[in-house]
C-alpha cells in the first residue's frame, strides 16, 4: 500500500489533482465554521454584484444571493450527490454483476442480455427518460445517474468474477459445503472489491458531470436548493450581462473532474505494472548506440562481423547485460549456427546488428558491427534503413506475430521491394510470385491475395523467407525460423534455407536451440550462454568433441531416435539473471566441474584454430 | 458483405425491441395516476377518465405496449399534447437540425481525435505530445455546456466573430455560409470531451501497436519510419479505435441535449428536455425510441466499418 501511494505521488500530476481535490474538500468540510453568508438569503438591491465586492468575495447573482457562500453550498451537494450515485450503481451494478459472474449459465445470458439492451442507449437518452417518469428533482436527478451507471459496473465485475469462479478455492469452498450466499460474500467480494473501487473512483468524475448536467437542464435540484449545475443553469440567462455568475460554478465543476480524472489516471498508472517497467514507451526506429569504450578496429574478418558487441537493457535503476561483448563473423555462403537455452542473449544479439532492438529499454553500449567493413552501429538512420532488408534480412519465429495481420501477403511482399526499388506494379507483382515459387508455395498466384491468419504456419514461415529474400540479401539473421513449426514442415524449411544458400551464396546467421537443426544446416556454430559466447567451432567438431561442459551438457538434451531408452539429461537449475552475474564463469553454480577458480576473475575465450572454448577445465583441449 | 450487412440488421431487430420494451417500462413507473400528471390543475374526473380511454391506460399493461408497439411501427408514435400534432411529425423536424449537429460533431471528435493521439503516439515525450496531453486533459474536465458558454462569452460576445446562437440568422441568411457560422461554436463545443477521449485512446493503442512483432518486421524490411508509423501502426491500432468511436458517437448525442440548449440549436434534444419539464409522456416515449433506434443503426454502420478493415473478423 505504501508503495503504491509512493508511485502515486511520485507523478506529479496525480499529486496535483489529490491537491486540489483536498482542498475542495476540506473547504466543503468547513462551511459549518466558515463565516459564510446565508446562501438562500436574497437582496434584489444587491443583485449582479462584481466579484470582490465589499461584503460578497465572488460577487452576488441575479437574486442578490452571496456567491461564495452558494457555490460552496452547491460543491457540497454536487460532491454528495455525484458520491452517492457512483456508491448506489456500484453496489447494485457489482451485484448484479457477481450474481451473473458466479451462478453463470442461463442467468448469466439472461442479465447480461439486460445490460446490453441498457448499453444500447446513450447515456441521457435514459436518464431522460427515468427523469421524465419519475419528474424532475435531485433526487431523481440522482436516481437517473445511478441507474445509467449500473450496467457499466455489471459488466466489468462480472468478467472479473467470471475468471474467478473457475478457480480452485471457489471450488474447495463449494466442496466444503458453504453456500452460494456465503462463498459470494467472503470467498468472492473480497477478491473484487478492489477493482470496484477502482471502477467507482474512475467513473465518480463523470457521475458528479452527469447530475450537474441534469440540474442544469433544469431536471435535478429545484430552486431555492442549488447545486454547482443548476446554479450554472441560473446564470446561463444572464451570461452576457454578468458572466461572474456561470463562470464561478463552471470552473469549480471543472475544477472537480479534472482533480478526479488525474487521481484516477494516477491510480491506474500506479496500478498498472506495464507502465512501470516502461514497456509502454514507443520503440524508436533504431535501437539507441551509446558506447562509451573505443569501437573495435575493422580486422576484415567476414562479410558481416560482430565486434565485441554489447547490448543492456536498461529499466528503472537496474541494468540487463543481454549481450556482454560478443564476438562473431560469418562468410559469404557460410551458415553459422548461434545456439543457447532461451534467455542466453542469442535473439538481442541478432537485433543489434540492424538497430532492431526496442529502445527504450535497449541500448548498445559498445563494440561494433560491420557489414563489408562498415560498422553499422555509427551509421545515421536513413543509411541504416536502406541496409535493412537490402543487405541484411531477418527471418523471425512465429510468423503469425511477425506478419502483419491486416495486409495481404502480397502487399507486404511488394512493400519489402518498393521500399528500396523503383519498380512498377507489374513488376513487383511479378517479382512477388517468383519469390512465392522460390520458397514452393503452392498456387501462388492465388496466395498473393491471402491475409496471414488464411495460411497455416508452415506457408507463413515460407512467406517471411520470401519476404527476406524480396531484395537479394547477402545475410540472412534466421532467429529461431523453424521453433513453432511441426517437424516436418520445420524440415522443409531447413531443407529450403540449405538450398537457398548453396544457390545465391547467402550468408546465414541461425540462431536456434536445438542442437539437432545445428547439425543438419551449420558449417561453424557459436554457443552462447549469460549473454556470451563460451565456446565455438566447426559443428562436426564441437558436436564429436564438445569442450566446455554447457556444450557437452546441451548435446546431451537432444534425444536420439532409436538410441533406445535412456535417461535424457536435463540440465538442472536456470541460466542466471543478467543484472546480477556473479564473477567469473556464469555457468558455475550449474556445473559438476566446478571448482573455486571458476567464481574468481574473468575467463577468456581461448583455443587454436577454428576452435575456441571459455573454460577453465574444458572436457577437451583445444 | 451483403449478408454480413443483412445479418447485423437481424440481429439489431432484439435490440430494437429491448429497447422499446425498456423505455415503456420506465414510462410505466410514473408515480400516482398519468392523467392527473398530464391535467395537473384541470384533473376534473371526466377529463382524467377521458385521458385514459385517449391514452388506453384502462387497459392491462401487456396489451397496452404491443397497442403502442404496433402503433410505432405503423409509424404512429402519438399526439403529443403540449404541441397539439402528431409526435413523428414533431420529431422528423427537428431531427435534421440534430443530425447536422452531432454529426459534424463526430466527424470532428474523430478526426481531431486520431490526429492528435496518432502524433502524440509518434512523438511520445516529447513537446508536442506534452502540449496535445495537457489540452485534451483540459477538453475532458470542462463540461460541454460550460464550455459552449464561455465560447459565447468570448467568440460572440467579446470578438464578435461568430453568431450567439441559432441555427439561422432571422434576416438574410438560411444559406449554407449562415449555417456553418452558426455551425462551429456548437459542434467544438460538443466535439471537445469526445475528442480528448479519443486522442487518449488513439496514443495508447499506437503505444501498444508500436510494440508488436509485425512492427519490428516492417522496420527489418526497410520500411521507412513515416510509413511504418502512419501505415503499419495505425491500420492496427484503428481496430481498437473503431469500436470507442461508436461508443463516443453515443456521449456526441447525449452531449448535444446540453449544446442545443445552450445555443438554442432547434433540435430534438431541446424538445426532449421542453417535454419532459412539460410532462409530455408521448413525445418523450417517441423521441427517446426513436433517437436510440438511430444509434444502434449507426453502431450497425461501425461494426461493417470495421468488418471491412479487419479480415479477421468473420462475415
Amino acid at each position: 500500500m505504501s508503495a503504491f501511494l509512493k508511485l502515486l505521488f511520485r507523478n506529479r500530476l496525480a499529486a496535483l489533482g489529490a491537491v486540489v481535490l483536498g482542498a475542495i474538500l476540506l473547504l466543503v468540510l468547513l462551511i459549518p465554521v466558515l463565516p459564510l453568508k446565508d446562501p438562500n438569503a436574497t437582496a434584489t438591491a444587491d443583485r449582479f454584484l462584481r466579484p470582490f465586492s465589499e461584503g460578497h468575495l465572488l460577487g452576488t447573482d441575479h437574486l442578490g444571493r452571496d456567491l461564495l457562500s452558494r457555490l460552496l453550498h452547491g460543491t457540497r451537494l454536487s460532491l454528495a450527490v455525484g458520491l452517492a450515485a457512483a456508491l448506489i450503481a456500484a453496489t447494485i451494478g457489482s451485484a448484479i454483476g457477481i450474481v451473473a459472474g458466479y451462478f453463470g449459465g442461463r442467468i448469466d445470458n439472461l442479465i447480461m442480455r439486460g445490460v446490453d439492451m441498457l448499453m444500447a442507449f446513450p447515456y441521457i437518452l435514459l436518464a431522460l427518460a427515468i427523469v421524465a417518469a419519475l419528474g424532475p428533482g435531485l433526487m431523481n436527478a440522482l436516481i437517473a445517474v445511478a441507474a445509467v451507471n449500473i450496467p457499466f459496473f455489471a459488466r466489468n465485475i462480472r468478467g472479473i468474477t467470471v475468471g474467478l469462479a473457475g478457480r480452485e478455492f471457489i471450488d474447495a469452498a463449494r466442496l466444503a459445503g458453504l453456500g452460494h450466499t456465503r462463498i459470494i460474500v467472503s470467498e468472492l467480494l473480497p477478491n473484487v472489491l478492489s477493482t470496484i473501487v477502482i471502477a467507482m473512483s474512475t467513473t465518480v468524475g463523470w457521475m458528479i458531470l452527469e447530475t450537474a448536467g441534469l440540474s442544469f437542464l433544469g431536471l435535478g435540484s429545484q430552486p431555492p436548493q442549488a447545486d454547482l449545475g443548476s446554479m450554472l443553469g441560473e446564470a446561463r440567462a444572464a451570461l452576457i450581462t454578468a458572466p461572474h455568475t456561470s463562470v464561478v460554478p463552471g470552473v469549480m465543476i471543472f475544477l472537480i473532474v479534472m482533480s478526479i480524472n488525474l487521481l484516477g489516471d494516477g491510480v491506474r498508472d500506479a496500478l498498472d505494472p506495464r507502465l512501470r517497467s516502461g514497456a509502454l514507451s514507443r520503440p524508436r526506429a533504431t535501437t539507441l548506440v551509446d558506447r562509451t569504450g573505443p569501437v573495435p578496429e575493422d580486422d576484415g574478418k567476414g562479410l558481416l562481423a560482430l565486434q565485441q558487441l554489447q547490448t543492456e537493457f536498461h529499466v528503472g535503476k537496474r541494468v540487463f547485460r543481454a549481450v556482454g561483448g560478443v564476438t562473431l563473423h560469418v562468410e559469404k555462403g557460410e551458415c553459422l549456427g548461434l545456439i543457447g537455452e532461451s534467455g542466453s542473449g542469442k535473439s538481442v544479439t541478432a537485433l543489434s546488428v540492424m538497430g532492431l532492438v526496442s529502445s527504450p529499454p535497449g541500448v548498445v553500449t559498445g563494440g561494433a558491427v560491420r557489414y563489408a567493413g562498415e560498422d553499422l552501429l555509427a551509421m545515421r538512420y536513413a543509411d541504416l534503413r536502406q541496409r535493412r532488408g537490402e543487405n541484411v534480412a531477418y527471418i523471425f519465429q512465429d510468423p503469425l506475430a511477425t506478419l502483419h495481420p491486416l495486409y495481404r501477403v502480397g502487399e507486404q511482399l511488394a512493400e519489402a521491394i518498393r521500399c528500396h526499388h523503383k519498380v512498377s506494379e507489374s513488376e513487383t507483382r511479378e517479382r512477388a510470385l517468383e519469390l512465392l515459387r522460390a520458397v514452393r508455395i503452392p498456387n501462388a498466384e492465388s496466395r498473393l491475395g491471402d491475409y496471414p491468419h488464411e495460411m497455416s504456419g508452415g506457408m507463413r514461415q515460407r512467406v517471411g523467407i520470401a519476404m527476406a529474400l524480396a531484395n537479394d540479401p547477402d545475410v540472412i539473421i534466421a532467429d529461431e525460423p523453424t521453433t513453432a513449426l511441426d517437424v516436418t514442415v520445420q524440415a522443409q524449411i531447413l531443407a529450403l534455407l540449405d538450398d537457398l544458400r548453396r544457390e545465391r551464396g547467402l550468408a546465414i546467421i541461425f540462431i536456434t536451440h536445438d542442437f539437432g537443426v545445428v547439425a543438419q544446416l551449420c558449417d561453424r556454430v557459436a554457443v552462447m550462454y549469460a549473454g556470451r559466447i563460451v565456446e565455438q567451432g566447426p559443428t562436426k567438431a564441437v558436436l564429436a568433441a564438445p569442450a566446455h561442459p554447457y556444450t557437452s551438457r546441451l548435446i546431451a538434451c537432444v534425444p536420439e531416435l532409436g538410441g533406445g531408452r535412456r535417461e535424457l539429461a536435463a540440465i538442472p537449475g536456470l541460466p542466471p539473471s543478467v543484472d546480477d552475474l556473479p564473477p567469473g564463469c556464469a555457468f558455475a553454480p550449474r556445473c559438476d566441474k566446478a571448482q573455486t577458480a571458476c567464481r574468481q576473475g574473468e575467463i577468456a575465450l581461448e583455443g587454436t584454430g577454428p576452435r575456441a572454448v571459455r573454460c577453465l577445465f574444458p572436457e577437451e583441449a583445444v | 458483405m451483403g449478408r454480413y450487412i443483412l445479418k447485423r440488421l437481424a440481429s439489431a431487430i432484439p435490440v430494437l425491441l429491448g429497447i422499446t420494451v425498456i423505455v415503456f417500462l420506465i414510462m410505466a413507473m410514473i408515480p400516482g395516476d398519468p392523467a392527473t400528471a398530464i391535467l395537473g390543475s384541470y384533473a376534473t374526473p371526466e377529463n382524467v377518465e377521458k385521458i385514459n380511454r385517449d391514452l388506453g391506460l384502462d387497459k392491462p399493461l401487456v396489451q397496452r405496449y404491443f397497442i403502442w408497439l404496433g402503433n410505432m411501427l405503423q409509424g404512429d408514435f402519438g399526439r403529443s399534447f403540449s404541441l397539439n400534432r402528431p409526435v413523428l411529425d414533431e420529431i422528423l423536424d427537428r431531427f435534421g437540425a440534430t443530425l447536422i449537429l452531432a454529426g459534424t460533431s463526430f466527424v470532428l471528435c474523430a478526426v481531431l481525435g486520431i490526429v492528435a493521439g496518432v502524433v502524440s503516439a509518434a512523438r511520445q515525450y516529447g513537446l508536442a505530445d506534452k502540449a496535445i496531453t495537457f489540452t485534451v486533459l483540459i477538453g475532458i474536465s470542462i463540461p460541454a455546456f460550460f464550455l459552449g458558454m464561455m465560447m459565447i462569452l468570448l467568440f460572440a460576445v467579446k470578438l464578435r466573430w461568430l453568431p450567439v446562437s441559432g441555427m439561422y440568422a432571422i434576416y438574410g441568411g438560411g444559406d449554407l455560409p449562415d449555417l456553418l457560422r452558426h455551425l462551429i461554436m456548437p459542434a467544438l463545443a460538443l466535439a471537445a470531451v469526445a475528442t480528448g477521449v479519443i486522442a487518449r485512446l488513439s496514443r495508447s493503442a499506437m503505444l501498444e501497436v508500436l510494440r508488436q512483432d509485425y512492427i519490428r518486421t516492417a522496420r527489418a524490411k526497410g520500411v521507412p519510419e513515416r510509413r511504418v508509423i502512419y501505415g503499419h501502426a495505425l491500420r492496427a491500432a484503428m481496430v481498437s479505435i473503431i469500436p470507442v468511436l461508436g461508443i463516443q458517437a453515443g456521449f456526441v448525442l447525449s452531449g448535444a441535449v446540453y449544446i442545443e440548449i445552450v445555443f438554442q440549436w432547434p433540435g430534438v434534444g431541446r424538445m426532449l428536455v421542453d417535454a419532459i419539464l412539460k410532462r409530455d409522456i408521448l413525445l418523450v416515449q417517441g423521441g427517446v425510441v426513436f433517437v436510440a433506434a438511430c444509434y444502434v443503426l449507426f453502431n450497425i454502420m461501425v461494426d461493417v466499418a470495421q468488418s471491412l478493415l479487419d479480415p479477421r473478423i468473420k462475415t
